[in-house]
């Protein structure tokens, strides 16, 4: 009897539910909760499919790494005990509408592909090494490398591979540590006030680090 | 063992009843992990007591069980179960309930993938290292979640300290796991643990000296990230109350501890296989007195429960030590916690691992102590170690060129060369050989 069926209707309820949850609910770490147990749901997805190694990988960076720090920006940046956020309408029609399209994607795509004979054939060829994949990141198609060519220096005729995907993942990561960096940042008062703080410590201060400013201040009025 | 019961009762997996089967092996396999964890804590929070008195010229409980007070984790339960269950008007109530349970599964699921002897095992990952390691890093979530719902101060301070303690020493953590991981090949716990099969010289702990200090960075990375003490800035007792459990009682607070125990087992469990030779013991006796699958089902079963007794006596040397720790040495201060992190114990680890490939490659045989016996093969040629040594440097990102390409033969090469080796030794071979071969690379 296969099983697997009943294992992803339980998890994919639990992952849909929580996402709708966590879209639904106006309370920020509550948001953050829901979010681990749907993308923990989807983990589960994973593994039920056989593949470890990508639920690991799901389990390790988005529920271990990226929860956490959302969890950790919310408290670091909270006012109020409990931070609730309210959606507006127009948030709402912006949200419905992109996951309108995404889903719509995704179900075409899904009907598009081929349906796999029932039952699948079996997999007889030995498993390969993640290495194809990793070369093929930074731009090197050794797997896509026809057998003549594999001895000699075929690599200009590999083309790009996923190197702009890649790249797009890491301009990805790197909006999310400016967005960290921008909410992080410390609530000064205005530039000209907090200057005048600043020169107004300095005089105060005194000691080597004012003689130091003064010295350069010197040297380049000289100059 | 579902697939070995259904064949005994005569059918196969495509049986209308085999759903019984499969159902009652995973109950079993639940209850037996449950059963052996829940024992393992609530031994560990005696042995603590007692630790903590001797340590301290006491003599800890004495009176409940008759000698030795050995049934007080039972008493301390009791009266747990027994205790009013506050909650804080503040609090949010419905992640304030949540959160215990959310510290205390991952914990628990971590046992799922750790084997206790060759073959004994819930769920046999091929990436079992990796699994653990990333389920063991969700309790901070649940720690965080109590700390924040509580609506006090002082557990915000405490979870935010966790928070930046646990994510931090993750790292160094996992560089650490990784280093036997890249002797062996594998991130396969059965198959790691079977190579270190025979004397005691044959573990990883004793490979070559980066493993050695491997070893040490992962107790002291293990120790923080289970949040003891002296790297207890969550709890800090002494500046927090309690830090991230101070709106907690009864039960739900229990949970919380007992998830801190276990995740102690579960994390010297994983330094037990992965340095310390699993359940193999220091002298090859088992094999010796002929206690292995080869001799039988009977003498199989025998040696792998004497194995498993060998795994869980080292998983308790493991949560002693970490006791030990706790008791002697003075506590650090929070930006001490941190600086350790990055400035000592990575830089440190990061040292040993490009030491521990090197030794590899130059070393394939072993320098001091003889190769070892469950990775390399007495009748391989002799390049075929330094074939998996690139193949292992490679996975590791250093080679570069061409050599990129010839990577995934390289290492399948190597792999071969192992399972020739344990196909040469004989006893019990087939586990290894039943390794799949293609997601263990990464």
């Amino acid at each position: 009897m296969d099983w697997n069926w009943v294992f992803f209707i339980i998890l994919a309820a639990i992952t849909v539910t929580s996402a709708v949850a966590a879209v639904i609910t106006s309370h920020i770490v509550r948001m953050a909760f829901y979010l681990v147990v749907c993308l923990g749901g989807v983990a589960g997805l994973f593994f039920l499919a056989g593949a470890y190694f990508l639920g690991a990988v799901q389990l390790m960076v988005y529920v271990g790494g990226t929860v956490v720090l959302i969890a950790f920006g919310v408290m670091l940046t909270a006012r109020t005990p409990f931070v609730r956020m309210q959606t507006t309408p127009d948030q709402w029609l912006l949200g419905l509408a992109t996951a309108a399209t995404l889903s719509a994607v995704l179900v075409q795509a899904n009907l598009r592909f081929p349906r796999p004979a029932d039952p699948p054939p079996a997999v007889t060829e030995p498993a390969v090494s993640p290495g194809g994949l990793g070369t093929a990141l930074l731009g090197l198609r050794i797997d896509a490398a026809s057998p003549a060519e594999e001895g000699t220096d075929g690599a200009a005729s590999l083309g790009l591979a996923y190197l702009l995907p890649f790249e797009l993942v890491s301009v990805h990561l790197l909006t999310v540590l400016i967005g960290a960096a921008y909410l992080a940042r410390p609530r000064r008062p205005t530039g000209t006030e907090s200057e005048g703080r600043r020169e107004a410590a300095w005089g105060q201060s005194g000691g080597p680090d004012a003689a130091l400013a003064a010295l350069a201040a010197a040297q380049d009025g000289g100059s | 063992m579902a697939d070995w019961l259904i064949r005994q009762f005569g059918g196969d997996a495509a049986s209308p009843w085999a759903w019984v089967v499969y159902a009652g092996v995973a109950l079993f396999q639940a209850v037996v992990i449950l059963a052996v964890v829940m024992t393992i804590v609530a031994f560990a929070t005696w042995v603590e007591r007692k630790v903590a008195g001797r340590i301290q010229d006491r003599l800890g409980p004495t009176r409940v069980g008759g000698r030795f007070g050995w049934l007080q984790p039972l008493a301390d339960g009791l009266k747990l179960l027994c205790k009013e269950d506050l909650i804080p008007r503040d609090a949010d109530g419905f992640l304030f309930r949540l959160a215990p349970y959310a510290a205390f599964a991952p914990a628990f699921a971590v046992f799922l993938a750790l084997p206790f002897a060759d073959g004994w095992v819930a769920q046999h990952l091929n990436i079992a290292v990796f699994f653990i390691l990333a389920v063991a890093g969700l309790e901070v979530f649940g720690i965080i979640l109590g700390g924040y719902a509580s609506g006090s101060k002082w557990s915000l301070l405490g979870a935010m300290r966790e928070g930046a303690q646990v994510v931090s020493y993750e790292v160094p953590l996992t560089f650490s796991a990784v280093i036997p991981v890249l002797i062996a090949g594998t991130m396969d716990l059965t198959a790691i643990g079977n190579m270190q099969r025979g004397w005691f010289w044959n573990w990883f702990l004793f490979h070559d000296p980066f493993t050695f200090a491997a070893f040490w960075i992962y107790m002291t990375c293990a120790t923080a990230g289970t949040n003891r003490a002296p790297f207890d800035l969550a709890e800090a007792e002494s500046e927090l109350v309690a830090g991230f459990h101070t709106e907690y009682s009864g039960f739900r607070w229990s949970a919380f501890y007992m998830g801190e125990y276990a995740s102690m087992t579960a994390f010297s469990g994983l330094a037990a296989i992965l340095f310390l030779g699993g359940w193999n013991g220091p002298i090859p006796v088992l094999s010796a007195v002929g206690l292995t699958a080869a001799s039988g089902p009977l003498a199989g079963f025998l040696g792998n429960l004497l194995g498993s007794v060998n795994f869980l006596a080292k998983c308790l040397a493991g949560v002693v030590f970490m006791m030990w720790l706790r008791w002697t040495l003075p506590r650090l201060r929070i930006d001490q916690v941190i600086a350790m992190c990055w400035k000592y114990c990575f830089p440190l680890v990061c040292a040993a691992f490009v030491g521990a490939v090197l030794w590899t490659y130059f070393f394939p045989g072993g320098l001091i102590f003889g190769r070892p016996l469950g990775t390399v093969p007495e009748v391989a040629s002799p390049s075929a170690p330094r074939v998996a040594a690139a193949g292992a440097a490679n996975r590791a990102g250093n080679g570069g060129g061409r050599t990129i390409a010839s990577a995934p033969q390289a290492a399948g090469e190597g792999r071969g060369s192992y399972r020739a080796g344990s196909a040469a030794l004989g006893a019990e071979g087939s586990r290894p050989k039943s390794v799949p071969e293609g997601r263990s690379g990464g």
